[in-house]
Protein backbone atom coordinates (compact mmCIF):
# COMPACT_ATOMS: atom_id res chain seq x y z
CA UNK A 1 0.00 0.00 0.00
CA UNK A 2 1.27 3.33 -0.94
CA UNK A 3 1.94 5.53 1.74
CA UNK A 4 1.79 9.42 0.86
CA UNK A 5 4.00 12.11 2.65
CA UNK A 6 2.78 15.33 3.11
CA UNK A 7 4.89 18.05 4.33
CA UNK A 8 2.83 20.37 6.74
CA UNK A 9 4.27 24.05 6.76
CA UNK A 10 2.31 26.15 9.95
CA UNK A 11 3.17 29.60 10.59
CA UNK A 12 3.80 30.08 14.51
CA UNK A 13 1.80 32.58 14.90
CA UNK A 14 -1.21 30.78 12.97
CA UNK A 15 -2.40 30.19 16.45
CA UNK A 16 -2.05 33.92 17.87
CA UNK A 17 -3.69 35.21 14.53
CA UNK A 18 -6.96 33.26 14.29
CA UNK A 19 -6.97 34.71 18.33
CA UNK A 20 -6.72 37.92 16.79
CA UNK A 21 -9.64 37.62 14.12
CA UNK A 22 -11.69 36.52 16.83
CA UNK A 23 -11.48 39.55 18.83
CA UNK A 24 -11.91 41.72 15.61
CA UNK A 25 -15.23 39.74 14.82
CA UNK A 26 -16.43 39.95 17.97
CA UNK A 27 -15.93 43.70 18.47
CA UNK A 28 -18.16 46.38 17.01
CA UNK A 29 -15.57 49.17 16.99
CA UNK A 30 -11.55 49.13 16.69
CA UNK A 31 -9.59 47.92 18.90
CA UNK A 32 -5.90 48.89 19.01
CA UNK A 33 -2.77 46.87 19.01
CA UNK A 34 -2.61 47.50 22.68
CA UNK A 35 -5.89 46.00 23.86
CA UNK A 36 -5.53 42.99 21.60
CA UNK A 37 -1.85 42.57 23.41
CA UNK A 38 -3.43 42.62 26.58
CA UNK A 39 -6.89 40.05 25.42
CA UNK A 40 -3.93 37.53 24.10
CA UNK A 41 -1.69 38.39 26.79
CA UNK A 42 1.09 37.59 23.72
CA UNK A 43 3.95 40.09 23.15
CA UNK A 44 3.09 43.43 21.28
CA UNK A 45 5.42 43.07 18.27
CA UNK A 46 4.00 39.66 17.54
CA UNK A 47 0.54 40.60 17.64
CA UNK A 48 1.15 43.61 14.88
CA UNK A 49 2.74 40.77 13.21
CA UNK A 50 -0.22 38.52 12.97
CA UNK A 51 -2.11 41.64 12.03
CA UNK A 52 -0.18 41.46 8.99
CA UNK A 53 -1.27 38.09 8.09
CA UNK A 54 -4.71 38.76 8.79
CA UNK A 55 -4.34 42.14 6.66
CA UNK A 56 -3.16 39.92 3.54
CA UNK A 57 -5.75 37.36 4.22
CA UNK A 58 -8.49 39.62 4.92
CA UNK A 59 -7.38 41.69 1.80
CA UNK A 60 -9.62 43.42 -1.09
CA UNK A 61 -10.42 40.88 -4.00
CA UNK A 62 -9.24 37.97 -1.35
CA UNK A 63 -11.92 38.25 1.17
CA UNK A 64 -15.75 39.23 1.81
CA UNK A 65 -14.28 40.83 4.63
CA UNK A 66 -11.51 43.48 4.75
CA UNK A 67 -9.10 43.72 7.68
CA UNK A 68 -8.71 47.91 7.90
CA UNK A 69 -6.30 50.21 10.22
CA UNK A 70 -9.20 53.23 11.68
CA UNK A 71 -10.06 55.37 14.35
CA UNK A 72 -6.39 54.22 16.20
CA UNK A 73 -6.96 50.51 15.84
CA UNK A 74 -8.24 47.77 13.64
CA UNK A 75 -11.25 46.43 12.75
CA UNK A 76 -13.25 44.98 10.02
CA UNK A 77 -15.40 46.19 7.61
CA UNK A 78 -17.00 44.45 3.95
CA UNK A 79 -15.28 44.33 1.03
CA UNK A 80 -15.33 47.13 -1.88
CA UNK A 81 -16.64 44.86 -4.26
CA UNK A 82 -19.71 43.82 -2.11
CA UNK A 83 -20.85 47.90 -1.53
CA UNK A 84 -23.90 47.74 -3.84
CA UNK A 85 -25.49 44.57 -2.15
CA UNK A 86 -24.83 46.52 0.95
CA UNK A 87 -26.28 49.61 0.08
CA UNK A 88 -29.49 47.93 -1.32
CA UNK A 89 -29.85 46.37 2.58
CA UNK A 90 -28.39 49.14 4.65
CA UNK A 91 -28.75 52.58 4.81
CA UNK A 92 -26.04 55.06 6.52
CA UNK A 93 -27.89 57.40 8.80
CA UNK A 94 -25.04 59.03 10.13
CA UNK A 95 -23.65 60.53 7.08
CA UNK A 96 -27.23 61.22 5.15
CA UNK A 97 -27.91 64.54 5.37
CA UNK A 98 -24.87 66.02 6.42
CA UNK A 99 -25.40 69.55 5.47
CA UNK A 100 -22.39 71.90 4.21
CA UNK A 101 -22.62 74.09 7.66
CA UNK A 102 -22.35 70.36 9.51
CA UNK A 103 -19.77 69.45 7.59
CA UNK A 104 -17.91 73.35 8.33
CA UNK A 105 -18.66 72.91 12.31
CA UNK A 106 -17.27 69.47 11.95
CA UNK A 107 -14.05 70.78 10.13
CA UNK A 108 -13.44 73.36 12.76
CA UNK A 109 -13.66 70.73 15.93
CA UNK A 110 -11.51 67.72 14.28
CA UNK A 111 -8.70 71.15 13.50
CA UNK A 112 -9.23 73.08 16.73
CA UNK A 113 -11.17 70.51 18.96
CA UNK A 114 -11.81 70.67 22.03
CA UNK A 115 -13.52 73.90 21.17
CA UNK A 116 -16.91 75.54 21.98
CA UNK A 117 -20.10 76.75 20.31
CA UNK A 118 -18.60 80.23 20.21
CA UNK A 119 -15.52 79.29 19.22
CA UNK A 120 -17.28 77.81 16.04
CA UNK A 121 -19.13 80.38 15.62
CA UNK A 122 -16.66 83.02 15.68
CA UNK A 123 -14.53 81.50 13.09
CA UNK A 124 -17.67 80.36 10.80
CA UNK A 125 -19.66 84.19 11.45
CA UNK A 126 -22.99 82.27 11.94
CA UNK A 127 -24.61 80.44 15.28
CA UNK A 128 -23.64 77.01 15.00
CA UNK A 129 -26.13 75.39 17.73
CA UNK A 130 -28.18 73.66 15.41
CA UNK A 131 -24.87 72.09 13.24
CA UNK A 132 -23.47 70.64 16.82
CA UNK A 133 -26.77 69.85 18.21
CA UNK A 134 -27.23 67.49 14.76
CA UNK A 135 -23.20 66.47 14.82
CA UNK A 136 -23.86 65.38 18.51
CA UNK A 137 -27.07 63.34 17.84
CA UNK A 138 -25.06 61.30 14.78
CA UNK A 139 -22.29 60.71 17.38
CA UNK A 140 -19.53 62.31 14.94
CA UNK A 141 -18.62 64.87 18.11
CA UNK A 142 -19.30 64.75 21.71
CA UNK A 143 -18.45 66.67 24.69
CA UNK A 144 -14.95 67.37 26.21
CA UNK A 145 -15.22 69.80 29.11
CA UNK A 146 -16.26 73.50 29.19
CA UNK A 147 -14.20 76.72 29.22
CA UNK A 148 -12.56 77.86 32.42
CA UNK A 149 -13.97 80.68 34.13
CA UNK A 150 -17.95 81.77 34.79
CA UNK A 151 -20.76 80.77 32.45
CA UNK A 152 -17.47 78.44 30.54
CA UNK A 153 -19.28 77.12 27.80
CA UNK A 154 -19.30 73.47 26.90
CA UNK A 155 -16.50 72.39 24.41
CA UNK A 156 -16.62 69.43 21.79
CA UNK A 157 -14.13 67.24 20.06
CA UNK A 158 -14.48 64.49 17.49
CA UNK A 159 -15.14 61.16 18.33
CA UNK A 160 -13.62 57.81 17.26
CA UNK A 161 -17.09 56.90 15.55
CA UNK A 162 -15.71 60.47 13.00
CA UNK A 163 -12.33 58.93 12.25
CA UNK A 164 -14.16 55.73 11.63
CA UNK A 165 -16.79 57.11 9.32
CA UNK A 166 -14.58 59.08 7.06
CA UNK A 167 -11.57 56.32 6.96
CA UNK A 168 -9.27 58.30 9.25
CA UNK A 169 -6.27 55.80 10.87
CA UNK A 170 -6.15 58.85 13.44
CA UNK A 171 -6.83 62.83 13.19
CA UNK A 172 -3.02 63.22 12.05
CA UNK A 173 -4.21 61.47 8.67
CA UNK A 174 -6.28 64.83 8.11
CA UNK A 175 -4.75 67.30 5.65
CA UNK A 176 -2.15 69.85 7.38
CA UNK A 177 -4.43 73.41 8.06
CA UNK A 178 -2.08 74.76 6.05
CA UNK A 179 -1.95 73.45 3.04
CA UNK A 180 -6.27 74.53 2.99
CA UNK A 181 -7.44 77.84 1.58
CA UNK A 182 -5.84 80.71 0.87
CA UNK A 183 -3.08 82.93 2.44
CA UNK A 184 -4.18 85.30 4.45
CA UNK A 185 -1.23 88.07 2.76
CA UNK A 186 -3.44 87.40 -1.11
CA UNK A 187 -6.78 88.10 1.29
CA UNK A 188 -5.16 91.31 2.93
CA UNK A 189 -4.00 92.60 -0.70
CA UNK A 190 -7.29 92.27 -2.11
CA UNK A 191 -9.22 93.71 0.96
CA UNK A 192 -6.90 96.72 0.40
CA UNK A 193 -7.81 96.78 -3.29
CA UNK A 194 -11.27 96.69 -2.78
CA UNK A 195 -10.91 99.11 0.06
CA UNK A 196 -9.10 101.74 -2.43
CA UNK A 197 -11.39 101.07 -5.12
CA UNK A 198 -14.28 102.70 -2.76
CA UNK A 199 -12.12 105.42 -1.55
CA UNK A 200 -11.32 106.64 -5.14
CA UNK B 1 -53.05 72.37 44.26
CA UNK B 2 -51.91 76.53 43.82
CA UNK B 3 -55.07 78.15 42.04
CA UNK B 4 -54.51 80.19 39.54
CA UNK B 5 -56.05 83.26 40.30
CA UNK B 6 -54.20 86.29 39.86
CA UNK B 7 -53.54 88.22 42.96
CA UNK B 8 -52.13 92.12 43.71
CA UNK B 9 -48.67 91.23 45.34
CA UNK B 10 -45.53 93.35 45.94
CA UNK B 11 -44.03 94.27 42.90
CA UNK B 12 -41.17 91.64 41.14
CA UNK B 13 -38.61 94.86 41.33
CA UNK B 14 -39.00 94.89 45.64
CA UNK B 15 -37.75 91.03 45.96
CA UNK B 16 -35.35 91.15 48.45
CA UNK B 17 -32.20 89.43 47.27
CA UNK B 18 -29.31 88.07 49.64
CA UNK B 19 -26.38 86.97 47.46
CA UNK B 20 -22.63 87.12 47.80
CA UNK B 21 -21.77 90.12 45.35
CA UNK B 22 -25.37 91.82 46.34
CA UNK B 23 -27.67 92.46 48.91
CA UNK B 24 -30.81 94.50 48.33
CA UNK B 25 -34.00 94.59 46.21
CA UNK B 26 -34.19 93.37 43.08
CA UNK B 27 -34.67 96.66 40.90
CA UNK B 28 -31.25 98.32 42.91
CA UNK B 29 -29.29 95.75 41.70
CA UNK B 30 -30.94 95.61 37.89
CA UNK B 31 -29.78 99.97 38.32
CA UNK B 32 -25.88 99.00 39.33
CA UNK B 33 -25.78 96.45 36.81
CA UNK B 34 -26.95 98.87 34.21
CA UNK B 35 -24.64 101.68 35.06
CA UNK B 36 -21.98 99.00 35.15
CA UNK B 37 -21.19 99.85 39.18
CA UNK B 38 -21.62 95.50 39.99
CA UNK B 39 -19.60 92.91 37.15
CA UNK B 40 -22.54 91.12 35.90
CA UNK B 41 -20.33 87.68 36.14
CA UNK B 42 -20.26 88.15 39.86
CA UNK B 43 -24.33 87.63 40.21
CA UNK B 44 -25.37 84.38 40.79
CA UNK B 45 -28.62 84.87 38.77
CA UNK B 46 -29.73 81.16 40.25
CA UNK B 47 -30.32 82.75 43.41
CA UNK B 48 -31.90 84.97 42.30
CA UNK B 49 -34.38 82.81 40.54
CA UNK B 50 -34.59 80.44 43.95
CA UNK B 51 -35.27 83.84 46.05
CA UNK B 52 -38.48 84.22 44.06
CA UNK B 53 -39.62 80.62 44.07
CA UNK B 54 -39.19 80.54 47.63
CA UNK B 55 -41.27 83.77 47.76
CA UNK B 56 -43.89 81.70 46.01
CA UNK B 57 -43.85 78.68 47.63
CA UNK B 58 -44.71 80.95 50.70
CA UNK B 59 -48.27 82.08 49.25
CA UNK B 60 -50.68 79.61 48.70
CA UNK B 61 -51.65 81.19 45.41
CA UNK B 62 -49.86 82.00 42.21
CA UNK B 63 -49.43 85.48 41.53
CA UNK B 64 -49.25 85.28 37.47
CA UNK B 65 -48.75 89.00 36.75
CA UNK B 66 -45.34 88.69 39.75
CA UNK B 67 -44.30 85.58 37.87
CA UNK B 68 -45.14 87.76 34.35
CA UNK B 69 -42.85 90.51 35.25
CA UNK B 70 -39.86 88.44 37.41
CA UNK B 71 -39.58 86.34 34.07
CA UNK B 72 -39.15 89.39 31.88
CA UNK B 73 -36.41 90.83 34.47
CA UNK B 74 -34.79 87.75 35.16
CA UNK B 75 -34.07 87.11 31.55
CA UNK B 76 -33.04 90.92 30.64
CA UNK B 77 -30.53 89.75 33.36
CA UNK B 78 -29.31 86.86 31.70
CA UNK B 79 -28.77 88.58 28.26
CA UNK B 80 -26.78 91.66 29.73
CA UNK B 81 -24.88 89.10 31.55
CA UNK B 82 -24.19 86.82 28.54
CA UNK B 83 -23.51 89.97 26.34
CA UNK B 84 -21.18 91.79 28.69
CA UNK B 85 -19.43 87.96 29.78
CA UNK B 86 -18.72 87.72 25.75
CA UNK B 87 -16.13 90.77 24.82
CA UNK B 88 -18.20 92.85 21.27
CA UNK B 89 -15.39 91.50 18.37
CA UNK B 90 -17.40 94.58 16.18
CA UNK B 91 -15.88 96.73 19.23
CA UNK B 92 -12.77 95.29 19.42
CA UNK B 93 -12.53 95.59 15.03
CA UNK B 94 -13.43 99.31 15.69
CA UNK B 95 -10.99 99.96 17.87
CA UNK B 96 -8.21 99.23 15.70
CA UNK B 97 -6.37 101.04 12.96
CA UNK B 98 -7.80 100.75 8.97
CA UNK B 99 -4.58 98.81 8.17
CA UNK B 100 -4.71 96.95 11.66
CA UNK B 101 -8.39 95.97 11.26
CA UNK B 102 -7.87 94.50 7.55
CA UNK B 103 -5.10 92.70 8.84
CA UNK B 104 -7.62 90.88 11.58
CA UNK B 105 -10.06 90.57 9.11
CA UNK B 106 -8.04 88.83 6.50
CA UNK B 107 -6.54 86.31 9.15
CA UNK B 108 -10.17 86.20 10.50
CA UNK B 109 -11.45 85.36 6.85
CA UNK B 110 -8.13 83.18 6.16
CA UNK B 111 -8.90 81.30 9.04
CA UNK B 112 -12.71 80.37 7.76
CA UNK B 113 -11.53 79.91 4.28
CA UNK B 114 -8.95 76.67 5.57
CA UNK B 115 -12.35 75.47 7.42
CA UNK B 116 -14.31 75.64 4.58
CA UNK B 117 -11.85 74.09 2.62
CA UNK B 118 -11.46 71.42 5.53
CA UNK B 119 -14.67 70.71 4.85
CA UNK B 120 -14.50 70.31 1.13
CA UNK B 121 -12.11 67.94 1.77
CA UNK B 122 -14.09 65.60 4.76
CA UNK B 123 -17.18 65.49 1.77
CA UNK B 124 -15.17 64.71 -0.95
CA UNK B 125 -13.72 62.06 1.73
CA UNK B 126 -16.70 60.93 2.96
CA UNK B 127 -18.23 59.94 -0.97
CA UNK B 128 -14.78 58.33 -1.43
CA UNK B 129 -15.62 56.27 1.25
CA UNK B 130 -19.18 55.51 0.22
CA UNK B 131 -18.10 51.71 -0.76
CA UNK B 132 -17.18 51.73 2.52
CA UNK B 133 -19.24 49.51 5.15
CA UNK B 134 -18.59 48.51 8.21
CA UNK B 135 -20.80 47.36 11.68
CA UNK B 136 -22.22 50.10 13.83
CA UNK B 137 -24.62 50.10 16.64
CA UNK B 138 -24.82 49.27 19.95
CA UNK B 139 -21.82 46.91 21.40
CA UNK B 140 -23.14 43.89 21.73
CA UNK B 141 -20.46 43.21 24.00
CA UNK B 142 -18.80 46.03 26.25
CA UNK B 143 -15.08 45.85 26.68
CA UNK B 144 -13.60 44.43 30.04
CA UNK B 145 -13.24 47.50 32.27
CA UNK B 146 -9.82 47.48 33.88
CA UNK B 147 -9.42 46.19 37.07
CA UNK B 148 -5.58 46.65 37.91
CA UNK B 149 -4.87 46.12 41.50
CA UNK B 150 -1.62 46.50 43.29
CA UNK B 151 0.44 43.33 44.57
CA UNK B 152 -1.54 42.46 48.31
CA UNK B 153 0.26 41.24 51.00
CA UNK B 154 -2.39 37.91 52.21
CA UNK B 155 -0.99 38.92 56.22
CA UNK B 156 -1.90 42.86 55.75
CA UNK B 157 -5.31 41.28 55.21
CA UNK B 158 -5.27 39.19 57.94
CA UNK B 159 -4.70 42.00 60.44
CA UNK B 160 -6.97 44.17 59.43
CA UNK B 161 -9.59 41.48 60.05
CA UNK B 162 -7.96 40.93 63.43
CA UNK B 163 -8.73 44.54 64.35
CA UNK B 164 -12.31 44.42 63.38
CA UNK B 165 -12.74 41.24 65.32
CA UNK B 166 -12.03 42.87 68.38
CA UNK B 167 -14.86 43.86 70.60
CA UNK B 168 -15.21 46.80 70.86
CA UNK B 169 -15.12 48.19 75.07
CA UNK B 170 -18.15 48.74 77.26
CA UNK B 171 -19.98 51.66 76.43
CA UNK B 172 -19.89 53.91 79.59
CA UNK B 173 -22.96 55.09 81.31
CA UNK B 174 -21.08 56.58 84.53
CA UNK B 175 -21.87 60.42 82.81
CA UNK B 176 -25.52 59.90 83.02
CA UNK B 177 -27.01 61.85 86.27
CA UNK B 178 -30.24 60.19 86.04
CA UNK B 179 -31.04 57.98 89.02
CA UNK B 180 -34.13 55.83 89.89
CA UNK B 181 -34.26 54.83 93.85
CA UNK B 182 -35.86 51.95 94.59
CA UNK B 183 -39.76 51.97 95.10
CA UNK B 184 -39.15 49.88 97.94
CA UNK B 185 -37.45 52.57 99.46
CA UNK B 186 -40.68 54.21 99.38
CA UNK B 187 -43.03 51.64 100.56
CA UNK B 188 -41.40 51.48 103.78
CA UNK B 189 -41.17 54.80 104.17
CA UNK B 190 -45.04 55.52 103.10
CA UNK B 191 -45.89 51.98 105.58
CA UNK B 192 -44.12 53.70 108.62
CA UNK B 193 -45.89 56.57 108.34
CA UNK B 194 -49.09 55.29 107.99
CA UNK B 195 -48.31 53.11 110.94
CA UNK B 196 -47.99 56.65 113.15
CA UNK B 197 -50.65 58.76 111.20
CA UNK B 198 -54.04 57.74 109.66
CA UNK B 199 -54.01 59.81 106.85
CA UNK B 200 -51.30 62.08 105.25
CA UNK B 201 -51.21 64.28 101.99
CA UNK B 202 -49.04 62.90 99.29
CA UNK B 203 -47.84 66.26 98.50
CA UNK B 204 -46.57 67.49 101.98
CA UNK B 205 -44.23 64.31 101.73
CA UNK B 206 -43.03 64.44 98.98
CA UNK B 207 -42.01 68.05 98.90
CA UNK B 208 -38.53 68.82 98.27
CA UNK B 209 -38.05 65.90 96.21
CA UNK B 210 -36.61 65.65 92.89
CA UNK B 211 -38.94 64.97 90.06
CA UNK B 212 -37.64 61.37 89.58
CA UNK B 213 -37.97 60.81 93.59
CA UNK B 214 -41.64 62.07 93.57
CA UNK B 215 -42.60 60.12 90.17
CA UNK B 216 -40.84 57.20 92.21
CA UNK B 217 -42.60 57.94 94.94
CA UNK B 218 -45.99 57.71 93.04
CA UNK B 219 -45.55 54.45 91.79
CA UNK B 220 -45.04 53.19 95.30
CA UNK B 221 -48.41 54.76 96.76
CA UNK B 222 -49.61 53.01 93.09
CA UNK B 223 -48.20 49.88 94.45
CA UNK B 224 -50.30 50.20 97.76
CA UNK B 225 -53.03 50.70 96.40
CA UNK B 226 -52.79 47.77 94.19
CA UNK B 227 -51.74 45.73 96.91
CA UNK B 228 -55.01 47.10 99.34
CA UNK B 229 -53.26 48.37 102.26
CA UNK B 230 -54.15 52.35 101.13
CA UNK B 231 -57.15 54.56 100.58
CA UNK B 232 -56.84 57.30 97.96
CA UNK B 233 -58.57 60.49 97.90
CA UNK B 234 -58.49 63.59 96.11
CA UNK B 235 -61.15 66.52 95.92
CA UNK B 236 -60.53 67.82 92.42
CA UNK B 237 -58.00 67.71 90.05
CA UNK B 238 -54.98 68.72 90.84
CA UNK B 239 -55.50 68.76 94.23
CA UNK B 240 -53.57 67.56 97.06
CA UNK B 241 -54.21 63.36 97.20
CA UNK B 242 -54.73 62.58 100.83
CA UNK B 243 -53.89 59.11 101.76
CA UNK B 244 -55.36 56.73 104.47
CA UNK B 245 -54.83 53.67 106.14
CA UNK B 246 -57.65 50.99 104.32
CA UNK B 247 -59.69 50.13 107.46
CA UNK B 248 -60.44 54.04 108.02
CA UNK B 249 -61.62 54.96 104.29
CA UNK B 250 -64.38 52.55 104.21
CA UNK B 251 -66.55 55.32 105.09
CA UNK B 252 -65.83 57.85 102.83
CA UNK B 253 -65.35 57.54 98.44
CA UNK B 254 -62.34 56.85 96.60
CA UNK B 255 -61.99 58.42 93.53
CA UNK B 256 -59.44 57.58 91.27
CA UNK B 257 -58.91 60.74 89.41
CA UNK B 258 -55.55 61.41 90.53
CA UNK B 259 -52.14 63.46 88.30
Amino acid sequence: MDSTLRLIATNPLDHLARTVEALLVVASSPLSVAELTEATEDDPERVETALGLLRERFSERRSGIVLEEVASGFAFRASREASAACARLFERPIERGLSQAALETLAVVAYLGPCSRPEVARIRGVAADSAVASLVERGLISEAGRESGPGGAVRYRTTPLFERVFGLESLAALPRLDDLGADSEQIRERLLEVASARAS
Amino acid sequence: MASLRTVPQTPVRELDLDLEAFEGPFDLLLTLLLREELEPGEIDIAAIVLAFVERLAERDEIDLEACGEFLVLVSALLELKARLLFPDEAAELDALEPEEAAEELARRLAEYRRMKEAAVWLAERLAGERDRWFRLGPAPLALQPERRLAPQDPNALVTALRALAVPPPAVSLSHMALRFPPVSQFLERFRALLSRRRVFDFDGEVAGLSRVEQAVAFLALLELRKGGEIALSQGAPFAPIRISRIDDERTTTWTARSA
